[in-house]
């Protein structure tokens, strides 16, 4: 057990990081924020994923939330399996192993000029934050934004601060929904598609972008059928079991597309061939 | 290089010679009434007439489970590699074409170093087919010869071997041996050209580069379901399946708790948590879909990834370790073809 024969990196090794920061957003959600000790910037696109090592624990894949107009990376880490447990019993200076940034981001040329309309239910919020900031970077390359927020309950609304910022945007239009009532809740009660409707831009004409439970997507793409949207002006970010994230195990398959390659965000009409999609 | 002769004890002497080396040496042996691949101490108890092996010899490339690298909890990694040496001997031709895949998809896009270091120090000796197993159909899926990926191929003519040794690696064991004659390569064409009817206890009733196509038009028909209502999601059929590489990785802990390994092991599709997710979300719930994807993979998803005929290669394994007797590939596939036009 020693050297590599032949001098290629090794896929599978991750580099450590530093959490700089860090926040509780709720009961589950908790914010990082990461350097890598390296130095260097992870040089990711909006989109793109990484794995997140505990040593001793495992890897698990995690949505880069930050634009890389900013310095370092943030996460946000959802309290549910074991290597996200430990992480959440971490503390700012510790270190975390990461791998990437991996997979397919989101396609910025084409989305140039357009209007964008960022779908988000739950936690599905927190890839979309990496193109909405990077969008709201760049205001002269991109249209107007409208950003639909649809979350279960009151206390797990996510990115409260964020999303006061971006409703205080010129560009942005932000809706928000809760599933459930709450005494403290003046605003939309039902799922993300019943907000729809009060989008003021021209859905046909417009870049719509889909994160959320898997439940959640064939409603949003019905809604947008009915709304005229082609499936060219669809995207949607699946989330699969990216166990290597290098399309070797086998783990993220949808059919034969490997979701950390041809993924995680793809383009709709690119899967109307694909059953295990939506 | 020519192709050579050597005769069988001249083979066995070669053998002898390896093992005495000290370096490792692997091949076919007797395990009861079957046969396996495992260490050889002796070159006597190699058995080149062999009809099947339990396990493929995917597991010299791939074992069911490789440490990937040591850690210090809360701290660095550092990458291990296996190797040594290895010399493997009695690999059949779908089996050497199945390790030709395998080698294809560890080294395509991101290259796994872990898998190519294990395999430049491997030297390959493959063997042609004597004894059809009772399920192998190598025959309809073209894969009862092979040219590539050996370091040497052995056909038993009766009373020697023909040896081809395309690499420098095989024509340094075959230095001393006789170049074969016109006589010698016109048995071994013999030979290859019986197996390549004969290994077929299963005739595919289309030719292998209609699968995609026919799956393509299969996706909703009820074999799936009929098929795996009775499946015990036990990935037996993932198990012994030659041309199978997906895995899943593991970190343990050591007993003081300040370092460990991650390793990999063998995973299998047809696994009921194969694809689940955090919070238990199971992209792959029902068995009849991972029934399906099994057969999928192995007639389109791969074969259109790595650009070649087929994922299956026809070792008639899978059909020998499912106890309700579901798995046979071309069972499927013809009964498909029955109710599909392509």
């Amino acid at each position: 057990m020693s050297e590599c024969c032949c001098g290629e990196k090794d896929i599978y090794l991750p580099e450590l990081a530093t959490i700089t920061r860090m926040q509780h957003m709720n009961e589950t959600e908790l914010f990082l924020h990461l350097e890598l000790d390296s130095g260097k910037e992870l040089g990711h696109m909006p989109g793109q994923f990484v794995e997140v090592s505990v040593a001793g624990i495992g890897e698990a894949p995690i949505s880069n939330t930050s634009s890389p107009t900013k310095s370092g990376f943030d996460l946000v880490v959802r309290k549910i399996g074991r290597v996200t447990n430990a992480i959440h019993a971490m503390k700012e200076g510790d270190k975390l192993g990461i791998r990437g940034p991996l997979g397919h981001g989101y396609p910025l040329e084409d989305m140039k000029g357009k209007d964008l309309v960022f779908i988000c239910g739950g936690i599905g919020l927190v890839p979309q934050r990496s193109l909405i900031n990077y969008v709201l970077d760049k205001p002269e390359d991109f249209g107007k934004v409208a950003i639909l927020f649809g979350a279960a309950s009151f206390e797990q609304r996510l990115y409260q601060d964020q999303l006061a910022r971006w409703a205080q945007n010129d560009k942005v239009q932000l809706l928000e929904t809760i599933d459930k009532p709450h005494p403290e809740w003046s605003g939309n009660v039902g799922v993300v598609t019943t907000i729809m409707n009060q989008i003021d831009i021209d859905l046909a004409n417009a870049i719509s972008l889909i994160c959320g439970p898997p439940i959640m997507y064939k409603f949003v793409i019905m809604s947008l059928e009915q709304a005229n949207v082609s499936n060219e002006n669809i995207f949607v970010n699946l989330e699969r079991r990216m166990k290597c994230g290098v399309g070797k195990c086998g783990h993220c398959q949808i059919n034969h597309h490997y979701a950390c390659q041809s993924g995680p965000v793809f383009r709709y009409s690119d899967l109307s061939d694909i059953p295990e999609a939506i | 290089m020519s192709i050579k002769k050597i005769s069988k004890e001249e083979l066995s002497q070669l053998v002898s010679t390896l093992i005495a080396s000290g370096d490792r040496v692997e091949g076919v042996q007797a395990k009861d009434d079957k046969f396996a691949f495992g260490p050889l101490t002796s070159a006597d108890d190699l058995r080149l007439d062999y009809d099947v092996t339990l396990l493929s010899p995917r597991k010299y490339v791939l074992p069911p489970v490789e440490s990937l690298m040591t850690f210090e909890v809360g701290g660095r990694y550092q990458s291990e590699y296996d190797t040594e040496k290895l010399t493997l001997i009695g690999v059949h031709p779908y089996d050497m074409i199945a390790l030709n895949q395998i080698d294809q998809v560890f080294s395509q896009d991101e290259v796994d170093n872990h898998y190519t270091t294990r395999r430049k120090n491997m030297t390959l000796i493959a063997c042609d087919v004597v004894t059809p197993s009772e399920n192998v159909f190598a025959s309809s899926m073209g894969t009862a010869t092979v040219s590539e990926g050996y370091d040497i191929l052995l056909t038993d003519i009766g009373d020697a071997y023909v040896a081809d040794a395309p690499t420098e690696k095989g024509q340094a064991l075959l230095c001393n041996a006789a170049d074969a004659t016109a006589e010698d390569l016109a048995k071994r064409q013999a030979v290859q050209e019986r197996n390549q009817s004969d290994l077929n206890r299963h005739p595919l009733n289309c030719k292998i580069e209609d699968l995609p196509q026919l799956l393509e038009k299969a996706y909703d028909h009820p074999v799936w379901e009929e098929k795996a209502a009775s499946c015990f999601s036990c990935g037996s059929c993932n198990q012994v399946c030659p041309t199978c590489y997906c895995f899943n990785v593991q970190d343990d802990v050591s007993w003081d708790l300040k370092s460990g390994t991650r390793s990999r092991a063998w995973d299998g599709c047809l696994l009921e948590n194969f694809a689940n997710v955090a919070g238990d979300h199971n992209f792959r719930k029902k068995r009849n879909d991972r029934f399906r994807h099994r057969l999928y993979r192995k007639g389109k998803y791969v074969p259109e990834k790595l650009g070649i005929g087929t994922a299956c290669v026809g070792c008639g394994r899978c059909i020998t370790a499912c106890v309700p007797g579901i798995a046979n590939p071309v069972d499927i596939y013809n009964t498909l073809l029955n109710d599909i036009k392509l």
